[in-house]
């Protein structure tokens, strides 16, 4: 994995939002919404980000895209550094790496019909005349496995799942090498969640797309993603192999949240767990060096003072912790893997 | 009548064929047709469904909550031994929240946000009890307490949206507890908290039993919610009950496809990844579209003749489902789709 | 609650510099016109257009006019008209202030508690006849003009009726201190206080019926019931006052409005003395230096009835206070 080149690297990248006013009481604060967060995504590859809300996850998603601006860091696309370009600049770009968002009615206008909606960015970006237009539209709709005469329907006649579809098919419009996909399936109902998880991978097979895949559904991530970041307030504790990442954590966080993780098991007992205490501290007002260690079972004195950094174990696995978990942490049944 | 069902002694809540259809332009709309079950002293009931399953609809029938004039209401909702259906608005109101307490998903929109939730349990409280405002507010603090809320004589002068979600939701059931309830209604309680609160939510649920006597109907679209709380769990699809039994029974050995389905569509954390998730194609019908006969029958995959027809619920030992499949003993469902069920068994035994 | 009061106090002294280097430079800075003359009104002599000239500054720049002008308005206050030759302005503001303060504050007692009575028994009875019937009502109110309504009360109160039993009580037209007599000054009120508040109660009312049928569709209603409170307690405690928000920024804006001269009409209809009246008849004699000392006014009235509605917004809503 070190020796290929990623299609996207982050090296510490750190976004900060301003939050209050100069005017007003509390004044100015500074949200650390990601600090130092650095990770390579590989062509071909689904890179999942998991951790729960307020971690960063979505805010990294889009900074990669650089739908937000940098405060710190670079980020590198296919080779160039796109940290600092401007929105004009990007605009050839945004071909190649496209968004799928968790709520596709939210950014589909109810006014305008499907095929106009998913035709948009065909039309906005390349040069096509309208008869290669309709026919790349008909080869989207059998992509996403839903039928040509949608296309003059409007987005409220369809349902949740539907509307991922036509989400998604508006996202690989233009053949982009990389799509973000920021929980995409957690609106969805179960049945229909294992329908858009297995669309995802369809078209990860077919058209060889490179994922980033946000969720903050454990299970969903394991199914999809090849690695693995957990993210806790703004920074990346663990990284690695999913099958490594979820069963032989290395960070004590990683391992609760697994564990917090409901399982359809018929003999299911809350009390078999080990149960987090505590909410994530603000990230206005983080606690000083590891972020975990307010929640942490084994956190220890130096943990209070030093920030881990995160650093590699074997096998392409790296954690930040200072005291980092060995062996299988779980009940592991069968060997890992794609069956 | 299954074997150990709670007899009618040990009965909190008795739902007889209880139908909700609203009158339309366009003729009646059923929500809820023939639903029947019951609560035992001191179980959890999981409700378990999708979108436009009648889950939530169920319970705000129960807590007849269900304030649109055109709703026709039927069936019996024997709770103690009173028909809640027949009962004056006034003997209503003064069980709801005393009796009978519900919690809701979004805790920040379930409550009134110019209030501080100190108020709010205050106001439930001197709403059924005879206390003085000083008693009510150190009744609130204990209760903010009690359901572990750190500093609560601090955390009742905060308004809603000064807490996080999972504070916000503990103090939702501080509130729904603060008369002492004999069953609490919990409307999809965790689905807006993260995982690692969300156990602490169900840990806190299903201490209540223990600490107040509460009955509980849990009301969740998860089925791991559903394995890590409940007794017994009833799955509902398009406004009928597709099966329910005993919770280790109906998870290990389901006897309804819809419920197969389900199980089978959540990723497993353990094992082999399936290449392809099982999935169940198309999506939940909306109570308008509803098909005719077994209202799951064009989504599911063992789908045969008797299907046209409505199937009743079919009863093997304590499993009851509504599917044909079920008339002969538990269905025997082929290899490459229970695997997963049993191996989670299994796997749920060893751990 | 202190500090962000104070903070929006300061905010609103700074708006209302603002406002007044504005309406500084329009009566003096517009090009292609002599404010000389303009002040001077028509016809006037040249030794008259002279004296403006020098007691304005107008050869001297533009913020040295600006400071004399301020000067005039708020230090020495004697700034004189020069078309009713002689009046001093600023004393004619400040005598008509109480005549407009009675009118708007007794209509806007009117307004919000009949207001706020037909909102919520439109909402309480929602879908039935009652409510339908009040809203319909509403809109009537909203519909007829206030110089219309203004004039047809006079004629029934004033003339027609007047010597029946039913409106012999009412005082003929004008104003009476409430100083010098609180009957007569009621007497004498309250036909315009009712011609004012119609308008409003029909808008305030369908705008408040429209929170509370919105308000009703929320959670926390249903978690209210939930809890076993009563349907007054749920409308009164938890719909009427997180609806109550819209009402207040809407009353804050109309009663500075009408402090500030907006309740012209009726002030004209009725004869009475106010600042709206005196607007009026500036501006009918082309009254600059009237005209600018009204203007001012009035928006220093919007400027601060929208500053008590942001404070009253933070004690309504406790969200209000910890938006950063």
């Amino acid at each position: 994995m070190s020796g290929r080149v990623p299609m996207l690297e982050a090296a510490s990248v750190t976004k900060t939002f301003v939050v209050g006013s100069r005017f007003r009481s509390g004044g100015i604060q500074h949200v650390q919404a990601l600090s130092d967060v650095s990770l390579k995504v590989f062509a071909g590859e689904t890179l999942g980000l998991v951790g729960e809300s307020g971690c960063g996850k979505s805010t990294l998603g889009r900074c990669l895209l650089r739908l937000y601006d940098l405060n710190g860091g670079r980020i590198t696309f296919k080779g160039r550094d796109i940290s600092g370009l401007g929105q004009r600049e990007l605009r050839p770009l945004r071909a190649d790496m496209q968004m799928v968002f968790q709520d596709p009615y939210a950014s589909l206008n109810p006014r305008r019909r499907v095929g106009d909606l998913i035709a948009e960015p065909l039309r906005v970006h390349g040069r096509r005349r309208e008869s290669e237009v309709q026919d790349r539209l008909r080869e989207l709709m059998d992509l996403v496995n839903l039928s040509p005469e949608f296309l003059t329907r409007f987005p409220h006649e369809f349902s949740g799942g539907q509307r991922q579809r036509i989400g998604i098919a508006r996202a690989i419009a233009l053949a982009p090498s990389l799509i973000v996909a920021d929980e995409p399936v957690s609106a969805l109902d179960v049945s229909v969640q294992a329908q858009i998880v297995n669309l995802f991978m369809d078209l990860q097979d077919k058209l060889g797309l490179t994922y980033v895949f946000i969720a903050h559904d454990l299970s969903v991530v394991r199914q999809i993603a090849t690695r693995t970041a957990v993210m806790y307030l703004g920074g990346i504790v663990e990284l690695g192999e999913t099958d490594r990442v979820l069963h032989r954590p290395a960070h004590p966080y990683t391992a609760a949240l697994i564990s917090a993780v409901p399982e359809p098991d018929p003999q299911g007992n809350i009390r078999a767990r080990t149960i987090l205490r505590g909410e994530p501290p603000s990230p206005t007002n983080p606690p000083p060096g590891c972020r975990f260690h307010t929640r942490c079972p084994i956190a220890q004195e130096r943990c209070r003072v030093e920030v881990p950094l995160l650093r590699p174990l074997e096998d392409a696995h790296s954690v930040a912790c200072h005291f980092p978990l060995d062996g299988p942490n779980l009940p592991n049944g069968a060997a890992p893997g794609h069956a | 009548m299954p074997a150990d069902m709670p007899t009618p002694a040990d009965l909190l809540l008795d739902v007889q064929d209880l139908c909700v259809s609203f009158r339309s332009e366009r003729g009646t709309i059923r929500i809820l047709e023939n639903i029947s079950f019951t609560v035992g002293q001191r179980e959890i009931l999981s409700i378990v469904g999708e979108s436009g399953s009648g889950k939530s609809m169920t319970s705000l029938a129960v807590m007849r909550l269900i304030t649109d004039p055109n709703a026709i209401i039927t069936g019996r909702i024997i709770y103690k031994g009173r028909d809640l259906l027949q009962l004056d608005a006034r003997a209503m109101r003064d069980l709801r929240g005393r009796e009978i307490a519900m919690i809701f998903q979004d805790p920040m929109t379930a409550m009134t946000p110019v209030y501080t939730i100190g108020w709010q349990i205050e106001e439930q409280l001197r709403a059924h009890q005879k206390l003085s405002r000083r008693a009510a507010r150190a009744r609130a603090v204990e209760l903010l307490g009690e359901m572990g809320i750190p500093a609560p004589a601090k955390a009742a002068t905060r308004y809603p949206h000064q807490l996080s979600g999972g504070m916000r939701q503990r103090a939702m059931i501080a509130m729904a507890l603060s008369c002492n309830p004999s069953l609490l209604i919990a409307d999809e309680p965790t689905t807006a908290l993260d995982v690692t609160v969300q156990a602490q939510i169900l840990e806190l649920i299903q201490r209540l039993r223990q600490d107040f006597g509460s009955s509980v109907i849990l009301i969740t679209h998860d089925m791991g919610v559903v394995a890590t709380v409940s007794d017994r769990v009833m799955v509902m699809y398009s406004g009928i009950i597709a099966e329910r039994g005993p919770k280790p029974l109906v998870l290990a050995q389901p006897s309804h496809p819809y419920t197969l389905g389900l199980l089978n569509s959540i990723p497993p954390m353990h094992g082999a990844r399936p290449r392809r998730l099982p999935s169940i194609p198309g999506s939940p019908p909306s109570p308008t579209g509803r098909p005719a006969g077994c209202p799951f029958q064009p989504r599911c995959d063992f789908r045969f003749e008797p299907c046209g027809t409505r199937p009743p619920l079919f009863a093997n030992g304590e499993q009851e489902a509504s599917c044909y499949l079920a008339e002969k003993g538990l269905p025997d469902w082929p290899h490459e789709r229970a695997i997963r069920a049993e191996g989670r068994q299994r796997e749920g035994a060893a751990a | 609650m202190l500090l962000p009061t104070l903070r929006r106090l300061a905010e609103m002294i700074f708006v209302m510099l603002g406002i007044s280097i504005v309406v500084f430079l329009i009566f003096f800075a517009t090009p292609g016109s002599d404010p000389a003359a303009r002040i001077a009104g028509r016809n006037a002599t040249p030794e008259t257009l002279a004296q403006v000239r020098h007691s304005f500054g107008l050869d001297q720049p533009l913020p040295i006019q600006y400071i004399k002008v301020m000067e005039k308005l708020f230090i020495s206050r004697d700034l004189t008209s020069f078309v009713n030759r002689g009046q001093k302005v600023i004393p004619a503001v400040i005598e008509a202030t109480p005549v407009t303060l009675s009118l708007v504050l007794g209509a806007a007692v009117i307004w919000v508690i009949f207001g706020i009575w037909v909102g919520v028994t439109a909402a309480a009875t929602r879908g039935t006849v009652i409510d339908r019937g009040l809203m319909l009502l509403g809109l009537v109110g909203v519909s007829m003009p206030v110089f219309w309504v203004g004039s047809v009360a006079n004629l029934i109160t004033q003339s027609r009726f007047h010597d029946t039993w039913l409106f012999h009580w009412v005082p003929g037209l004008g104003y009476t201190p409430i100083t010098q007599n609180p009957w007569l000054w009621f007497k004498s009120l309250i036909i315009p206080w009712m011609t004012l508040a119609i308008l409003y109660i029909g808008l305030y009312g369908r705008v408040l019926r429209a929170n509370l049928v919105e308000a009703y569709q929320e959670d926390f209603i249903r978690t209210a019931r939930a809890k076993g409170l009563s349907e007054t307690r749920i409308m009164f405690r938890h719909a009427l006052r997180t609806s109550l928000i819209t009402f207040v920024s809407m009353f804050g804006l109309d009663f500075g409005a009408l402090v500030g001269g907006g309740a012209l009409l009726t002030e004209v209809v009725f004869d009475l003395p106010g600042v709206g009246r005196l607007t009026y008849q500036a501006l009918q004699n082309l009254d600059l230096p009237f005209i600018m000392a009204t203007v001012m006014y009035s928006s220093f009235f919007v400027v601060v009835a929208n500053a008590l509605v942001d404070i009253a917004y933070a004690w309504l809503d406790p969200r209000v206070r910890d938006a950063r």
